[in-house]
């Protein structure tokens, strides 16, 4: 057994010690800490204010206190339901509702299910015949900028955030001046899938909506991997990626305002990715 | 040399010894991906037959990536004990990872054993292992290193304390320090992932880390994983640095990808000798994990095991401090669920310790992975009865920067428990100097951050 009293009597001493020395503080500047830390937690902190202070500056889940050496039941139980949810994310298909009302239509890659489309991901970047004559019947050829959104990694990230972002970009992209193609949905897409769809339609640029691999700080997160004439087998460096695109992060609606300035520089600049950097 | 078997009434025969090696592997979904795996469970133990039969010599005489295109298999065939190779070549790998699991061989002999192999032999013996082998044959083995402290004494598990931060904020990594340590967590290391591999920003952390370090004393080291080439710039502008670290392929060519060779961690050995903040001598920091190789294209068509087997040969040239195989990082596309990321590293700690580099294994998944947090916890503990040098430490096993999972800092404390292990003797005292440690247990004060706090 811990003999409370002499740790009392340590940890006053060692206080003694640190007081005198002085201690490295915590200043009140913010961080980027959204997430509300972790309930319950650390019961009777020695510096209260410190703890909150900490916990403003980080999303990290800190002051969490123990039960033994291991986690208290509120902080493994919420882990885990984060966890859950990352993983419905991943292995849940878009409600076809969503696209049915979108009116976009469905293609797929050459993944046939949800586990081929994890652990095949040179499958997922190919599309499969079938939707490559879907697409030269039903797109518009040789447009300046074709937009189409797919799964990814994350379900929950076109759910969150497709029906309000695409109106945005398709009107700003159009006010623009540009020629836009036929948006449509792939199913267990990857990114590099984007080249193939470069080449089938003669899109000047293409840019994909895709669902990012979830963190159990956000399961909706969205990216945009924006690509200037391209074709299969491209370098990865050569696409401008718009990441971060959840309610916490660069939101739906700001986001298809970003894009469309981005899209209207690649094609002023001819080039993205590191060559639009130079 | 004999490629073919006949098992169960079928004849098999395979192409050369590369073929061997990978289809004897357990089974991996990076092997299938790169089309290079056994194509059934018997062409698997096939495989194994037709390995266990062949001698030390074919392995060593067969690298996976030829000698003249390859420094990674130049550093490697060159720095062999020659004499003790002269000794075993003629073993057939059978007796090899009999002599390793029988009671003869001392931990001396294993280690002088280990001088003389090259990362083919050392990942085909590893095919031959079961998990019960493979931890069996690790636990007689410890491999030290000293860089400020002394990591991997029998009886010891450390952990390398890893604050990371969404946006590098340095109170926000300060402060998941400080649960950290409150938690005991950081023997091995203090080491940041940053988000923003500039040396600005590399130099600020360092800076921070040593300031936290020299003001409680603590008996550790300090790192920040950024680029190898951004750390020797944040190092020669005068950054507080005791290890440079950097992620490492089994090829030149997956080096390469990473941008740096052999001669860029001879640069940022001779920088940390003249202007480091550690005593040393083991300063360097790698990290690998299964089906990097084939994530750059660098796997020279080998299998994923034997790509990370020779990281290890590259890696003991120069006597790092830590390796850590990040194993479950990667993705299911290399390794699909829990049994192939348990076994990955089980295979890791054993071909780490037979290459004689101190090793130490970040537990970990990722969201897409068929594995969770229990798995995770099975591991570190089957690790731990191995004699792993160390394990990592998160906030509540939650990376909010990588975005994967590893071990929480309430994971260590229990498993040193359970196995009677200890943290680094000079860390240990400076726990109980601090109130947070006694008798080998945690104390009620233990994980408040807030007693780092007080007094400014």
């Amino acid at each position: 057994m811990i003999d409370e009293r002499l740790v009392a009597l340590i940890t006053e001493e060692v206080i003694k010690q640190l007081r005198a020395k002085g201690s490295v503080t915590l200043p009140d500047s913010m961080g980027s800490g959204e997430r509300p830390a972790a309930a319950g937690g650390l019961k009777d902190p020695m510096d209260p204010e410190a703890l909150e202070r900490m916990k403003k500056r980080t999303t990290a889940r800190i002051g969490v206190g123990k039960a033994g050496p291991r986690l208290t039941t509120e902080t493994m139980l919420k882990m885990r339901a984060d966890h859950a949810s990352a993983r419905d994310s991943v292995f849940a298909d878009v409600d076809p509702e969503l696209i049915k009302r979108m009116g976009l239509m469905t293609i797929t890659s050459q993944v046939t299910d949800r586990d081929m489309h994890v652990t095949r991901p040179d499958l997922g970047r190919k599309i499969c015949p079938k939707s490559e004559e879907a697409i030269l019947k039903n797109c518009k050829p040789n447009p300046d900028v074709q937009i189409y959104a797919a799964d990814g990694l994350s379900s929950k990230a076109i759910e969150a955030n497709l029906e309000k972002i695409l109106p945005v970009l398709m009107e700003g992209l159009e006010a623009s001046g540009l020629s836009v193609g036929t948006p449509f949905y792939m199913r267990f897409g990857r990114v590099a899938a984007e080249d193939r769809i470069a080449e089938l339609l003669g899109a000047k640029v293409v840019c994909v909506l895709i669902g990012e691999r979830p963190g159990l700080a956000t399961a909706e997160s969205m990216s945009a991997y924006i690509v200037y004439n391209s074709h299969v087998g491209i370098p990865e460096a050569k696409r401008t990626v718009v990441s971060n695109i959840h309610k916490d992060g660069l939101t739906a609606v700001e986001a298809g305002a970003y894009i469309t300035e981005v899209v209207n520089q690649i094609l002023e600049h001819k080039a993205s990715g590191v060559d639009l950097v130079k | 040399m004999n490629l073919t078997v006949e098992l169960s009434g079928k004849s098999f025969t395979f192409k050369d010894v590369k073929d061997v090696l990978a289809k004897a592997s357990e089974p991996k979904s990076g092997d299938v991906l790169a089309g290079v795996g056994a194509s059934s469970d018997l062409e698997r133990v096939a495989a194994k037959y037709v390995l266990s039969n062949l001698l030390v010599k074919d392995l060593r005489e067969n690298p996976v990536v030829p000698y003249e295109d390859d420094e990674v298999t130049r550093i490697n065939q060159d720095g062999l004990d020659e004499a003790k190779y002269e000794e075993i070549k003629n073993w057939t790998m059978a007796e090899l990872r009999e002599y390793i699991l029988g009671y003869k061989a001392t931990e001396e002999d294993i280690k002088a054993l280990g001088k003389a192999l090259t990362a083919e032999v050392v990942a085909g013996v590893c095919k031959l292992m079961t998990n019960l082998d493979l931890i069996y044959a690790a636990s007689k083995v410890r491999i030290t290193a000293t860089c400020n402290t002394t990591i991997g004494r029998r009886g010891c598990l450390s952990t390398r304390l890893q604050p990371n931060h969404s946006t590098d904020n340095v109170d926000g990594i300060t402060a998941s320090l400080f649960e950290g340590l409150s938690y005991g967590c950081g023997d091995a290391l203090l080491g940041l992932n940053p988000v923003n591999d500039t040396v600005s920003s590399l130099a600020e952390v360092l800076k921070r880390f040593d300031e936290v370090k020299n003001k409680f004393e603590i008996p550790t080291q300090i790192c920040v994983l950024g680029h190898i080439t951004t750390q020797i710039e944040a190092v020669k502008r005068g950054a507080p640095c005791d290890m440079i670290f950097q992620s490492i392929a089994g090829s030149q060519k997956g080096n390469s990808a990473f941008g740096f060779s052999s001669e860029t961690v001879r640069e940022a050995l001779a920088l940390l000798k003249d202007r480091g903040t550690a005593k040393g001598p083991n300063v360097m920091y790698f990290e690998t994990g299964q089906g990097s190789e084939l994530s750059s294209d660098a796997h020279y068509g080998a299998d994923q095991v034997t790509m990370e087997a020779r990281c290890y040969a590259f890696a003991r040239e120069f006597n790092p401090f830590m390796v850590n195989t990040v194993v479950g990082f990667i993705g299911p596309e290399y390794l699909y669920d829990s049994k192939q990321v348990t076994r990955a590293g089980l295979e890791d700690h054993f071909m780490g310790k037979l290459s004689g580099i101190p090793m130490g294994c970040d537990c970990c998944y990722t969201n897409h992975m068929m594995a969770d947090q229990n798995d995770i916890e099975n591991l570190s503990l089957l690790l731990g009865s191995c004699g792993v040098n160390y394990i990592l430490g998160v906030p509540s096993g939650d990376d909010i920067m990588l975005n994967y999972q590893t071990n929480a800092y309430h994971d260590v404390n229990a498993i040193r428990e359970i196995l009677n292990l200890r943290p680094i003797k000079e860390f240990e005292m400076w726990l109980e100097k601090m109130g947070i440690m006694e008798d080998g247990k945690l104390t009620s004060r233990a994980g408040d951050p807030t007693i780092f706090t007080l007094g400014g």
